[in-house]
Parts: structure tokens; sequence; C-alpha cells
């Protein structure tokens, strides 16, 4: 066990901070990015605040072809981009731009379908009362959807986790590259066990974070 | 204060949900009328409501409120038209993340607005309908009656002179919808607020309008105040809805 500990316990605590430190840039950019494109895609959208058919065929058109494409691949491809714009294609810089690009367009369309939740009503009666389309966006859509929103970014959240450990397989830091290097390519199992045991630990823990704080948040209930 | 002359909506699009066709509807409201709009559903009430409010735009026709014309608002005169009338939906409508209270403030917030004079306003419409112990509430604490109070005081929150009310007790049992409806002939008799109510129930009519027009499939088959109406030759469509009181 002590053992364990001095050999691999400095290489599991720094890739567990770098999964962290990861899984926290990523969701906030990725969110950065995703919430405008959602916000655009729900109000071009027909029907909705601000209709415009070719914006919103743009939008839905990119949001849908990053989506077909399999994250390691996206990665993949995504290098030479990632390497004129990070300067490294890997370790845990290099996966962060292939981290934004992946989850942005996944964001986008979670956001998205938390505002399609909202009745139109509210929207509706909002513009009645004369709000411009703007006041619709933050002060309606926005604040009312915020606890689904909420719900959307624990699944997001657990989302880019997984998508940092195929991160991992080429290159990328973190637990999944851990888990990868040692369990896989060196058959050293409890490594393996180890970083496992660790992410499901970390799965659960952002499950129960959130689930806390939208408890807290939601008013509708 | 609102003279409809001629008014024609189509819906052109192949949608078969969208209901509610307007054919040459001509009436005029008075400043201080509750006027009763009642029809079948798909008669085109809702329609109508929703042309008078500016949510849609006519395909012929014209709508005048207070002597401007509604087709010729644009931009900020529009913005500005919006916050001269309230509306009051079947579905309530209210923020359901937010209190009674910044539910009742949120037309004010939406230009700029004095603090402390807001908070009074607020205070005054809770009163007005009875829902001061519930400022601090949020929406889904409330029963339906409740709901529509809060929707109603949000509603008058900017002082508007025209209250538009689409079907606002169809959700309601009879007696909650009793004590909405009193609140509405309460609010435009001390207030001066004129209302337009759309229902398909003729209680709400005999209750508290003094007009009535009255809609079939798009048509106004009969319209005026409610004694003139009765005393007249009725479109079978009005005799039904009035029904034995009628013979």
């Amino acid at each position: 066990m002590s053992d364990f500990i001095s050999q691999y316990g400095a290489l599991i605590l720094s890739a567990v901070g770098d999964t962290l430190l990861m899984v926290l840039l990523s969701t906030f950019f990725g969110y950065l990015l995703g919430i405008p494109l959602g916000v655009v895609a729900y109000v071009t959208d027909h029907g909705s605040i601000s209709e415009n058919r070719v914006v919103n065929a743009i939008v839905g058109w990119v949001i849908n072809i990053i989506r077909s494409v399999p994250f390691i691949i996206l990665i993949i491809f995504l290098i030479p981009y990632t390497r004129a714009i990070m300067g490294t294609a890997s370790g845990t810089r290099g996966v962060l731009f292939p981290l934004v690009v992946g989850s942005a367009p996944f964001i986008a369309r979670m956001v998205e379908s938390s505002f399609n939740e909202l009745d139109r009503g509210v929207i509706e009666s909002a513009r009645a009362m004369g709000a411009t389309n703007f006041q619709i966006i933050r002060k309606v859509l926005l604040p009312e959807s915020f606890p689904s929103l909420l719900r959307g970014m624990s699944i997001a959240t657990i989302t880019i986790i997984g998508y940092i450990a195929m991160a991992g397989m080429v290159g990328g830091g973190g637990l999944g590259a851990v888990a990868i290097n040692y369990g896989y390519y060196r058959y050293e199992r409890p490594v393996m066990n180890v970083t496992i045991v660790l992410l499901v630990l970390l799965v659960q823990a952002i499950q129960l974070f959130f689930s806390a704080v939208v408890r807290r948040v939601d008013k509708n209930k | 204060m609102i003279e409809i002359s001629h008014l024609t909506k189509v819906f052109d699009n192949p949608d078969k949900t969208k209901l509610g066709v307007l054919r040459d509807v001509s009436l005029t409201v008075e400043a201080g009328d509750i006027y009763g709009i009642i029809g079948m559903s798909g008669a085109g009430k809702s329609t109508m409501l929703r042309l008078i409010g500016l949510l849609d735009t006519p395909t012929s026709g014209t709508i005048t409120v207070e002597g401007r014309d509604l087709s010729t608002l644009a931009g900020k005169e529009k913005i500005d038209y919006y916050k001269t009338i309230g509306t009051v939906f079947q579905g309530y409508n209210l923020l359901m993340q937010k209190t009674v209270a910044q539910n009742i403030i949120f037309p004010l917030t939406l230009s700029k607005y004095d603090k402390a004079a807001a908070r009074e306003r607020v205070r005054e419409l809770l009163e007005l309908t009875g829902l001061t112990e519930k400022a601090d509430v949020y929406p889904s604490q409330l029963s339906g009656g409740q709901k529509q109070r809060v929707a109603i005081a949000r509603a008058l929150a900017t002082k508007p002179r025209l209250l538009l009310c689409d079907e606002p007790t169809s959700a309601l049992d009879s007696l909650t919808t009793q004590s909405i409806l009193d609140l509405l002939a309460d609010i435009n008799r001390t207030l001066g607020v004129t209302i337009i109510i759309i229902t398909h129930e003729i209680g709400v009519v005999k209750k508290i309008c003094n007009k009535v027009a009255v809609l079939e499939g798009g048509v106004l088959v009969d319209n005026g105040p409610i004694d003139h109406v009765l005393s007249n030759e009725m479109h079978p469509i009005t005799r039904s809805f009035f029904g034995k009181e009628v013979e």
C-alpha cells in the first residue's frame, strides 16, 4: 500500500489536479461559446422572438457537423489548429482547444433545449409588456431557465470528463491518460483501478454538487 | 378609445393548427367599457385580442387606439404602445423563478424607473389584489386564482388605460372566477381602466360586461350594449350563448 503510494501517489495526484483544471477550464470556455450559440439557435428558430431562417440554418449546421465527428477523431483533425493556437497539441494545454471546440456545440444544444422547456407564453407576455428582444433574453430566458441550465451543466461536465479521458489516448494529460498509459500499455492494473475509483468519485461529487445547487436555486417545484 | 374597422386576418401558411381567422370585423370600444368578446374556440377571439395587443398584424383593416393607427407604429413607438396596455392570459404566464413582488415590478424594470416609486407601486398593487401577505412567495406556491391576481397586478403596474384579458378565468373554478371578475370590475370602476375580455363563458359577460361582441367563424354576428343585443333579433349562436334567459 505504502509502496503504491510512494511509487504512484504523486503521479495520480497531479493527474487529478490536471483533470480538475481541464474540466473547469473547458466547461467555462465551452459555456462561454455554447450559451451564445444556444441563444442564437433558440431565438432564430421558427416562431421564436427573432425568427431568421438563414442564421438558424447556419448555426444548426455548424453544431450538427461538429457533433457528428467522434471526439477522438476531432482531436486528431484539430491537431494543426491546436498547435497554431495553443502552441502545443499535447498535455493539458494542448487538449483544452479541442475540448472547447468539441463541447461547445453539445452545450449549445443543451442550452437550447433548456430554453425550449420554458413556456412560450411567458416570453410572449414579456413582449406584450414591451420588453425588447435583448431584455427578453437577459431578464426572462436566462433567469427562468437557470435551474435547467445547471442541470444541463452537470451532464456537460461529466461528458467533458469522458472527453478528457479520450484525449489521454492521444497525448492529453489527466486521469484518463494515467489509466491508459499504465493500465493499458503497461498492464499495471492497480493504477488503472485507482484511477477508475477516482473518476467514479469525481463524477458522483459533480452530480451531488449540481443536484444540491439546483435544489436550492429552483423556485418552481 | 378603440376603433376597429374592417379587420381581416387570414393565415396564409398551411399550418392547420392556426385557427381563428377574422373577416371584416368592425367595432368601437369606448373608454370605461368592459367589452366581452365571446365565441366558440376557433371563432377568432384570441386572434382579435392579439391584433389589438399588437402581438400580430392584420391582413387588412385598421385598429386605432386613442387616435393612433397601430399599423403605423414601429420600433420605440411599438414598445411605448405595449406599455400603455396590460395583458392578462389564461395561463398566467408568470416568471416562476421570481417572487410575487418581483413579478409585479417586472414591467417597470423594462424602462428607466425610480426604485422607491416602483416599490410603492408594488405595495399598492399587492393591496389592490389582496396579495400583501404573498409578496415574497414564489408563484409555484400559489393557487390558480392567486396566480391570476399576480398577473392582473403585473398588468396594471405601468398604469395602463386598457387591459386585455384572454380567457382570464377559464382555468379557474367558479368561486375563484367570481372573485377574479369582481376584481376586474373593481379595477374598471375605481381606476377607470377600459377592459376587453375574451371568453367562451356567457357567465363572464353577464357578470361584468356592459357590451358584448359575438364572433362566429371569424365573423362578428352580434355586437353592442348587452340589453341592446338582447332586445334585438339575435343570431342563433348568440341565442344559444344567452340560453333560456332570452325566451
